[in-house]
């Protein structure tokens, strides 16, 4: 480095931990060298907030929050996003970028979790991480599902309408808290400016406060990895990390390779089926919102099913109050008993390679169960299918519930002292 | 452990197997043609001038300026000349001057916006283009409508048969299938100008021009798609490369 940048380094450092946050989170950053396929999830989950936030600024100069119908007949809203599928010029890249990511984000997000489950990354040190993970989970079901309401389609309508609704059926306070987030008697224009904030401006603040958060905890304590041994137990005379390496440039051109494979499949889906099958844009939002006409069947975008069809599976009443007040708690547990992983989790190893039969098989069934649940989610009830959710939501439960007990008994296999490369 | 528990472990066992099969009888209520979707500029053409002359007077496209129609092959001028009947500007939006409240009178609901109806139209049973093409090819004669016309896929519609005097009149013969539904036998009573074959070939050029409108960018869309594929395979031969180079040392 030439002394006249050396200096204008100094003066910055001198002023702003410039270098230090440098070498702190990147060229002096030690992750284990042993990071599988499973780890390109965490930088594509940044990737896809990046898409969203780039493509919401550009979508927001042209989208209008508008619920009156213009002098045709048609809700403002919806008519500006066919607009800038029309008219603004890169406008239908834009908008399949942002639906598209939204999909995208989802399905690595579902990848990065599993990653966690696989390898134990939860575990001590790391619960502060897994539980801010967990909130950015629940900011980024918060984000897709107000900005599900933009388009102002049937689907957005009454997807909006039935998930409001919910909130009613919690007691006492029910009803009242149900207007608060409508702000009106009915899903209107008001509850589309309402979530138009929140979704541009509210909810992405906390995400990324949370995101950072995440990496923060994260580079406190050091990437576990697929071995589940900790890294900085075996350390050379420097105080490196034996099985470490720095972050930057070997893990920097790793995710490349995976930021490129990503951006292929991605690509793919937005020049080549944006629609994803009529599940990342259901065919129905294509109809404007008709607060007079129900859809015959309201079905939540895909990444909502497995949690929906857990509120659905409850169908008794207890104590008095409503199947649907139970439901909702239900699919409300089924997301936030994820953040006590760390503490259900009593196995003395962390990583799926050392853990033993019972264990797998629970993930496994896990696995199973959520998929079917998905699946159900999309599909209009039926005695039969409301059976199988339900059975499925138990499995669900007990997953975690009983891990404390299954993971103690399991026969696990003795961890390694070093990671496993090649 | 009590006989009710058992059983009840078989049944949840027995469905939990056949939980895939469920899904099977779900949707699939609507029997529907495939629709020969062409991306021609003529069979566009002639769908734009059939929709102009036939829809355009109760259903708006009012997402679609009249100068689009210039990225299927016609110029301002052959715009101008054929499908601008109302004093339209040809960079006008393509609005028709019936009110929704006029149309919910005449009709019993405002006749839908055109613009996005080969996507709204998809499901589960085909795609918009699919519906669409049935849609239009299956009105037949029904005296308990105040239209007189009834529709196979669509029943009780609103919409009389705009398109009739190329058709003809169909009647239908209804009977019951087993399971309750109804199985509708179409046949020609009064021929119309065009043939059948005709007919078809001009729903489908109707239909491939719906389709157009409903994301006019799709074809532009698709080719850039492949150029941005094309890139990426070649810049992952040189992520790939620097990631082993970098990765050499590293045992």
């Amino acid at each position: 480095m030439t002394t006249k940048s050396q200096a204008v380094l100094n003066w910055i450092d001198e002023r702003f931990p410039l270098t230090s946050s440098i070498k702190g989170h990147l060229t002096e950053y030690y992750a284990p060298k042993n990071f599988n396929f499973w780890y390109f999830f965490g930088s594509l989950a940044l990737l896809a907030l990046v898409i969203q936030i780039l493509t919401g600024i550009f979508l927001v100069m042209h989208y209008k929050p508008d619920a009156s119908l213009n002098a045709a007949g048609v809700p403002v809203a919806f008519a500006s996003v066919e607009y800038i599928m029309r008219e603004v010029p890169g406008g239908w890249l834009i908008r399949y970028l942002h639906s598209t990511g939204a999909s995208a984000f989802f399905i690595v997000v579902y990848l990065h979790m599993f990653r966690g489950l696989l390898y134990g990354s939860y575990r001590k040190p790391r619960e502060l991480i897994w539980i801010f993970g967990t909130l950015i989970f629940l900011a980024l079901m918060a984000e897709a599902f107000m900005g599900y309401l933009l388009p102002w389609g049937q689907m957005s309508f009454w997807g909006a309408q039935v998930i409001v609704n919910l909130f009613s059926a919690i007691p006492l306070i029910g009803p009242d808290l149900s207007l608060i987030i409508r702000g009106d008697f009915v899903v209107s224009d008001a509850t589309l400016n309402r979530f138009f904030s929140f979704h541009v401006i509210a909810v992405p603040l906390v995400l990324i406060g949370l995101v950072a958060a995440h990496i923060i905890a994260l580079h406190e304590v050091g990437s576990n990895n697929p071995d589940g041994v900790e890294i900085k137990k075996k350390k050379d005379a420097n105080g490196i990390p034996l099985d470490g390496i720095p972050f930057h440039p070997y893990y920097t051109v790793k995710d490349i390779v995976g930021v490129v494979v990503f951006l292929f499949f991605f690509s793919a889906v937005v020049f080549f089926a944006p629609e994803g099958g009529g599940y990342f844009l259901e065919y129905n939002n294509f109809i404007p919102a008709d607060p007079l006409k129900t859809p015959p069947h309201i079905a939540p975008v895909w990444y909502f099913t497995p949690f929906y069809s857990i509120l659905r599976a409850v169908t008794y009443p207890l104590f008095g109050l409503d199947a649907k007040f139970w439901g909702v708690v239900a699919m409300g547990a089924s997301v936030v008993i994820i953040a006590f992983l760390p503490w259900l989790d009593r196995s003395p190893v962390k990583s799926m390679r050392y853990k033993g039969p019972i264990f797998k098989f629970a993930v496994f069934v896990f696995v199973i169960c959520f998929f079917v649940l998905g699946y159900l989610g999309v599909l209009p009830v039926s005695p039969g299918r409301t059976l199988v959710s339900q059975i499925c939501s138990v499995l669900y439960f007990a997953f975690f519930l009983l891990m404390p007990w299954y993971s103690k008994i399991d026969k696990c296999k003795a961890e390694p002292e070093r990671v496993n490369f090649k | 452990m009590n006989m009710r528990v058992i059983n009840f472990i078989k049944r949840a066992a027995a469905v939990l197997l056949f939980a895939p099969a469920l899904a099977i009888g779900a949707g699939a209520t609507l029997h529907l043609d495939k629709a020969p979707v062409s991306t021609e500029p003529a069979a566009l053409q002639h769908g734009a001038k059939l929709f102009v002359n036939y829809c355009l007077n109760c259903h708006g496209a009012s997402y679609v300026r009249y100068n689009q129609l210039e990225k299927i092959g016609l110029s301002e001028q052959m715009i101008r000349d054929n499908l601008l009947f109302t004093g339209d500007k040809v960079g006008d939006l393509m609005k028709i001057s019936m009110t929704r409240d006029d149309g919910k009178t005449w009709f019993g609901a405002p006749p839908p916006d055109l613009s996005v109806i080969a996507r709204a139209r998809a499901s589960g049973d085909g795609s918009g283009a699919d519906w669409l093409y049935t849609y239009l090819r299956q009105f037949y004669r029904d005296p308990a409508r105040p239209t007189g016309w009834n529709n196979v896929i669509f029943e009780n519609v609103g919409m009389p048969h705009a398109l009739w005097e190329l058709q003809g009149e169909q009647v239908a013969t209804v009977t019951e299938n087993a399971d309750g539904s109804k199985h509708f036998e179409l046949a020609l009573a009064k021929p119309g100008k065009l043939s059948v074959e005709e007919y078809d070939k001009s729903i489908a050029d109707l239909v491939s021009f719906l389709v157009w409108m409903g994301e006019p960018v799709a074809e532009k869309r698709k080719s850039i798609g492949t150029f941005v594929l094309i890139f990426l395979a070649g810049f992952f031969v040189l992520a790939y490369a620097l990631k082993k180079n970098y990765w050499k040392d590293i045992h």
